[in-house]
């Protein structure tokens, strides 16, 4: 039973990586919101994963959360939006997908070396799950520097907060986590609400990160 | 526990918070957010008087926190006494709409809680989520006025304030993941007071990944190069009591949070020391800052990467360590708070009164605004680190340690510190002096809280009161 609950764990949480690197080369908004939906169903499975062998009630909460709110609730919210600001068209990049693909491949064997290696002492679910939560930490942030448009910035760091909720649930035992994703969602809602207040569209025309540094206040 | 002043520090922000985000009129609110602060600041002044309540498993009161938290609620004082003068002067030309005063005053308390949270918190958890907090909010203060610059600053903010807190977030968990099979599963893990108790007992490779987490994600907030994109916008794009208070206080929270973790690694003697890391650190930032102040145009982008030159003097400061040099980190930690805000009161006033922020268009204060022009001089030549303000004393005790010890990291801070010294005579002498340019309105309030500050600074340079020092000294042996 040990063996299967490791198996399992081990299973999602590559999974998640898996489903990071598939975000990496979707090249178009609406795509790259589907697949993110994906992302935040295989996390809501890990952490659910996890509070069942931990017997920790309160991630099913976590997962619950990731579930209805990243899964359903953001991805609609963020449809709605690029929709409404017509930018179904291509997502630009600033490095080619097979460079980016590379250095994420490259990101993970990192990730992997340098936590099987610092955690020596730890149990294995734990090391494995920090080792794939960097990973997709990583990978998220490879996200928010290879895009320039603010939707898929935003789903990057999604991403990447999905990892840290993955190293977090895999922590035996640790405390908060429900209110760190629950102050995590906040944030991310701030930000949905604030492409839609500041109607980034309505001033700049665009939501292409680019544009907004042409604004910059520094002109020369 | 009853009388604990705890209550009010944290109790007084939020419930004004929601009071602010209620009430209309702009001059009710503004009064309210005065009378909020008083209140908060006598909580924090009583920290001192009354027993203070024992370390518990969220909230901690001790000599380090207890300047922080006093200077935090001081500092928040003033800059809402300044804010009442220069928001009833964004309505008046139209910048500001009542509405979004009510936002902005809500939002001033809510950030003063999640300040005094981080500052309180004895659960790295809890330290987290309320640094957090405090940084939400002041993302949309920043972007409170609606213009392109203002948006692209508070979104450029978001955007690595997030990834700064993602990182410090897996940091966290890193110390969690390495306390738990010592401390054992659940809260007593996450408990600052005891994870310094079991550190020696952690796993030294596991903090010291951590840590580096840790730095790179709160050292964001520090606004280190090179994760200090985000600070020179935000700054110059924000309400101005909002860069007084980012630059006074948000930027010594992070810093705190740092220390603490600095503190939590250095009680594991096997773990990497993480003074050479905060030493690199504060050293770039340094340098690299002096280099960037002369190429600036807009008076409180200036400003900014004056204040990222001197978080990196700080960092440099903890990271040689020893008493001596902890002792100069933290008073130059409160000189930097109380000189940077009194001039950015000064400056805030000078571009309302110019209607500008160019260098070129701000001229000849001392002529036009006798009062204001030699304020901001006065703050100006204190922050170079001119005698007698208390800046120097910090920048001279600093500057000694470190050439007692490693003359060659000494002959690099001095080269930085002459830089940035250099730059800031070159724009006193444009702002202050010469011949007047542009409006000669006069200014609509005294500037009062600029001279308090200052007074404050120059009583210290002059003469450090025995209990004050001998407290400092205290603290300073406290962090190793």
């Amino acid at each position: 039973m040990e063996r299967m609950a490791f198996d399992t764990a081990h299973l999602l949480a590559g999974g998640l990586v898996l489903v990071s690197f598939m975000m990496i080369y979707q090249d178009r908004l609406q795509a790259l919101l589907n697949t993110f939906t994906l992302h935040a169903v295989v996390l809501s499975g890990a952490v659910a994963w996890q509070a069942w062998t931990q017997a920790a009630g309160h991630l099913y909460v976590t997962a619950a959360i990731a579930l209805i709110f990243k899964a359903i609730i953001i991805p609609s919210a963020l449809t709605r939006i690029v929709q409404r600001l017509g930018i179904h068209r291509e997502v630009e990049q600033v490095v080619g997908t097979g460079l980016t693909m590379l250095t994420g491949m490259g990101l993970v064997a990192l990730s992997i070396v340098l936590m099987l290696h610092v955690t020596s002492k730890a149990t294995a679910f734990a090391r494995e799950d920090l080792a794939f939560a960097l990973s997709v930490v990583l990978l998220g942030l490879l996200m928010m520097v290879t895009r320039r448009n603010a939707v898929s910035q935003v789903v990057g760091f999604m991403s990447l907060e999905n990892g840290l909720i993955l190293a977090a649930a895999g922590a035996r035992g640790m405390p908060l986590v429900v209110e760190i994703s629950v102050a995590f969602s906040i944030l991310v809602a701030f930000i949905v609400i604030g492409i839609f207040l500041f109607r980034i569209r309505e001033r700049f025309d665009t939501v292409d990160v680019r544009a907004l540094d042409s604004f910059r206040g520094e002109r020369r | 526990m009853s009388l604990s002043p705890i209550i009010p520090i944290l109790l007084v922000p939020v419930g004004s918070a929601a009071l602010l985000a209620l009430l209309p009129g702009y001059r009710l609110t503004a009064r309210l957010n005065v009378l909020a602060s008083v209140l908060t600041f006598l909580a924090a002044v009583a920290l001192f008087v009354l027993p203070r309540p024992e370390p518990g498993n969220y909230l901690l009161v001790d000599d380090l926190n207890i300047v922080f938290i006093v200077l935090n609620c001081f500092v928040g004082l003033t800059a809402a006494l300044f804010s009442a003068g220069y928001i009833g002067h964004e309505i008046e030309t139209g910048r500001l709409t009542p509405v979004y005063v009510r936002f902005y005053h809500a939002m001033y308390q809510l950030m003063m809680f999640g300040m005094n949270l981080a500052l309180l918190s004895n659960n790295i958890g809890l330290m987290w989520v309320a640094i957090e907090l405090a940084t939400l909010t002041t993302v949309l203060m920043v972007g409170i006025y609606r213009t392109h610059e203002a948006l692209e600053a508070a979104w450029k903010y978001f955007i690595l304030g997030s990834v700064g807190i993602a990182l410090a977030l897996f940091g966290t968990i890193l110390v969690y993941v390495a306390a738990q099979p010592v401390l054992g599963d659940g809260t007593p893990s996450m408990v600052w007071t005891r994870l310094v108790a079991g550190a020696p007992r952690f796993d030294p490779a596991l903090l010291n990944l951590a840590f580096v987490f840790l730095l790179l994600g709160y050292g964001t907030k520090v606004g280190l190069v090179p994760l200090h994109a985000w600070l020179p916008d935000a700054h110059a794009e924000g309400p101005t009591p909002i860069s007084a208070v980012l630059s006074g206080l948000l930027l010594n929270v992070a810093l705190y949070a740092v220390l603490r973790f600095k503190m939590l690694v250095a009680a594991q003697p096997e773990a990497l020391a993480p003074g050479p890391l905060m030493i690199g650190m504060g050293l770039v930032s340094l340098i690299f800052a002096g280099f960037m102040l002369y190429r600036r145009r807009d008076v409180k982008r200036f400003f900014a990467y004056s204040s990222i030159e001197h978080m990196g003097i700080i960092t440099f400061a903890f990271g040689m360590g020893g008493p001596l040099a902890n002792f100069a980190g933290l008073l130059h930690m409160v000189m930097h708070s109380l000189t940077k805000s009194a001039i950015f009161f000064g400056v805030g006033n000078a571009a309302q009164v110019k209607g500008t922020q160019k260098f070129a268009e701000i001229r000849g204060l001392s002529q036009s605004h006798p009062a204001l022009g030699w304020g901001l001089a006065l703050g100006i030549l204190a922050i170079a680190g001119m005698p007698p303000f208390g800046v120097f004393l910090s920048e001279f005790l600093i500057v000694t340690s470190t050439f007692a010890r490693t003359p060659a990291l000494a002959l690099l801070l001095v080269f930085g510190l002459l830089l940035a010294f250099g730059a800031l005579l070159l724009r006193l002498t444009s702002l202050v002096f010469g011949p007047p340019e542009g409006s000669e309105h006069p200014a609509r309030a005294a500037p009062v809280a600029l001279y308090l500050h200052m007074a404050i600074v120059l009583t210290a340079g002059l003469y450090l009161p025995g209990p004050v020092e001998h407290w400092f000294q205290n603290v300073a042996r406290l962090l190793g």
